[in-house]
């Protein structure tokens, strides 16, 4: 497989009255051909910022970049043709309608005009597309967005955020047409905070935390690479849950009590749980590894897992306090 | 070129454009027909009412004299004592022409229209230019664009050409609508004599100049509006120049007896730039003495070159600056 697009190194510090910010503190990245992948990260992580500067509206401090084999920003005007992007909800002048908008863009960027009416009926808004952007919904920017960065049939699609503002059909059928789209050769970077979603659309997925990278590679592999040491444990009706659970914690178990069950939260060695109890003549009738999800491993990764009774500031990481690390 | 014709496109269809350039036309229309309305051909007809109209005046004068005279021989002392100075006018000193509409002479009153049609296209290019960029700053309509042409200043570039050549469309039509129309009004209510090869050439010279002064108004609003990446920055600007630098500038100059500050002002130079020269006198300073008139105050010519220069300097330094500017900054 062929990176489609490669990042490495790159530094971005932005200067502001209170000194220096660093948003991408030697980023790497990289994104096969023909793959959904998803970019992932919290809130001020540096998704944004990284997909700016890939685009050349940021100049990055240092790094290097390539787009489908050119390296950018030299190459970009070169490659821009190539390259549908959507940036953080992209506004639009209000006052002209989505398709004089998308027609200016066409013109700009020499695509054909024809394809103006079908990104409009492929994002749903056939019907709406001589009303003036200004009147649309945070969903209807949102697609008329999306219809902006497929219009010039793209081989790489980036998209930050793009279901924001979606509704539930909507984002079903934004996932449908990312399928879609990757099963006809365009690759996908997708960013975005809806895990499940992304769990189920991307094949990769690279996860970004204080402007560096976390993880990166394919989403069962991320999966794997973290998945939690934790067991459900069920006994025989009728069995003392309290006095098992109790006995265990006393043998140094991560407990947490359920109505009809308990979790070991760290049970490296499972089969430590039955030696246990099977001495005190207690048999488990159910122990099953409590698999992680996305969510899980992003929320330990980033240390961003709420702690009860405190609010996690933005640009808390997980090593001041956090949870998990 | 198809960023061009996509920039062209963007400017009309821009409901802003579209206004200012409707305002544009109603008070050149309304300036129009207040010069129609107020001339009239020279008839027999309305000469002789003039004629009439001039002797009822000498008619009035010399009663109200009359009486004056009456009231001051009773009473002297309200008169100052002496009423041989009450004298009624001579017939002479009241004229027809006083009561007559004056006929629309075209070589005599157009060049001061021109003057006018430049003064308010500039002001609607200033405008139009700061919101055609400013607009597209401050909505994001820029960013966008500039993922489709990820060349900063090329787009830049296009878009101020795509400004220039639109208004110079917009300056030209007008212009010819202009004088088409104060041609129609000379033929109808006044007269087209006079005017000589000589007097068109002149005449087109003010409308280069008028044209110039436009597309360099458009050029400064363009370029104010996209340092600032919003239409308020460059109406901000004009209007603190306006204040500060106009209001405030003359006061603080007259009051610190600088020579010649006039020559500090805008005006000046505008009016130079459209009339080709403009005289500024310092009445303050001692007379120079010259052989034809015994004392006259110095006097400084600013003329119509040294005014083009300045306005082609600012409007070159401030679009510079624009893309100098675009060409650096981070776009968020
Ligand atoms: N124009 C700017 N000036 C100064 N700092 C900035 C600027 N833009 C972004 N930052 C900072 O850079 C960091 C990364 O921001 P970025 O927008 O890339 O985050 P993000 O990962 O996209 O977050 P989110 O999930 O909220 O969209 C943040 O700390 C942010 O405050
Ligand atoms: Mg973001």
């Amino acid at each position: 497989m062929t990176a489609v697009l490669e990042i490495s190194g790159l530094r971005k510090t932005y200067r502001g009255r209170k000194g220096v910010r660093k948003a991408l503190d030697g980023f790497d990245m990289v994104v096969e051909a023909g793959q959904v992948h998803g970019f992932l990260g919290p809130n001020g992580s540096g998704k944004t910022t990284t997909l700016r500067t890939l685009l050349g509206l940021i100049k990055p401090n240092d790094g290097r970049m390539a787009i489908l084999g050119e390296e950018v920003p030299r190459r970009l005007p070169q490659v821009a043709g190539r390259v549908g992007a959507i940036v953080e909800s992209p506004q639009f002048f209000g006052n002209f309608t989505a398709e004089t908008t998308l027609s200016l863009l066409a013109d700009a960027g020499g695509v054909n005009p024809r394809r103006v009416p079908a990104v409009l009926e492929l994002v749903g808004l056939r019907d709406r597309a001589k009303d003036r952007v200004k009147t649309y919904s945070l969903g209807m920017k949102q697609r008329l967005a999306v219809a902006s960065a497929l219009l010039k049939e793209p081989k790489l699609l980036i998209l930050d955020e793009p279901a924001n503002g979606l509704d539930p059909g909507g984002i079903r059928e934004m996932r449908t047409l990312m399928g879609d789209l990757a099963g006809s050769g365009m690759t996908v970077l997708l960013s975005s905070h809806i895990l499940g979603e992304i769990q189920l659309i991307c094949d990769s997925v690279t996860i970004i935390s204080a402007g560096r990278r976390v993880a990166a590679g394919s989403v069962a592999d991320v999966l794997a690479g973290h998945t939690s040491s934790a067991v459900r444990v069920r006994l025989e009706p009728g069995v003392d849950l309290l006095g098992a659970a109790e006995m265990l914690r006393a043998a140094g178990a991560v407990i947490t009590i359920e109505r009809d069950h308990f979790t070991v939260g760290n049970a490296s060695n499972p089969a430590q749980i039955t030696k246990l109890l099977a001495e005190r003549q207690i048999y488990v009738s159910e122990l099953t590894p409590v698999s992680a999800d996305l969510e899980d491993v992003f929320l330990e990764l980033t240390g961003t897992a709420p702690v009860d009774g405190a609010s996690r500031q933005v640009d808390q990481v997980g090593t001041q306090g956090g949870w998990g690390q | 070129m198809s960023l061009y014709t996509a920039e062209t496109r963007r400017l009309s269809k821009r409901r802003f454009t579209r206004f200012f350039v409707l305002i544009a036309l109603i008070v050149l229309g309304l300036l129009a027909g207040g010069t129609a309305y107020t001339h009239e051909k020279t008839t027999a007809r309305t000469r002789a009412a003039a004629e009439a109209a001039a002797d009822r005046a000498y008619q009035e004068q010399l009663g109200y004299a009359e009486q004056a005279r009456q009231d001051c021989r009773k009473d002297p002392t309200s008169y100052g004592g002496n009423c041989d100075g009450i004298s009624p006018p001579t017939r002479d000193q009241i004229s027809a022409e006083q009561f007559l509409t004056p006929p629309f002479d075209f070589r005599a009153d157009f060049p001061a229209l021109v003057i006018a049609w430049a003064a308010l296209l500039a002001l609607v290019a200033f405008i139009i230019g700061a919101s055609f960029v400013g607009a597209e700053w401050n909505s994001g309509g820029m960013m966008n664009l500039l993922l489709w042409r990820p060349q900063r200043l090329r787009v830049l570039s296009t878009k101020l050409s795509a400004l220039l050549t639109w208004l110079a469309g917009l300056g030209v039509l007008s212009g010819a609508a202009w004088t088409g129309l104060f041609w129609l009004i000379a033929t109808l209510r006044g007269s087209t004599a006079g005017m000589t090869p000589g007097a068109w050439q002149s005449l087109g010279l003010t409308g280069l100049r008028g044209l110039g002064l436009v597309l360099m108004a458009g050029a400064i609003g363009f370029g104010a509006a996209s340092i600032g990446r919003h239409t308020a920055a460059a109406l901000g600007v004009a209007i603190g120049v306006i204040v500060i630098f106009q209001f405030g500038l003359a006061i603080v100059l007259e009051l610190a007896r600088v020579r010649f500050y006039e020559a500090y002002l805008l005006p000046a130079w505008i009016g130079a730039w459209m009339v080709k020269s403009y005289d500024v006198v310092d009445y303050r300073a001692p007379c120079v003495y010259s052989a034809t008139n015994s004392c006259e105050p110095p006097v400084l010519t600013i003329t119509w070159q040294m005014a083009g220069g300045l306005f082609a300097a600012v409007s070159i330094i401030i679009v510079g600056v624009a893309m100098w500017t675009i060409r650096k900054r981070d776009i968020t």
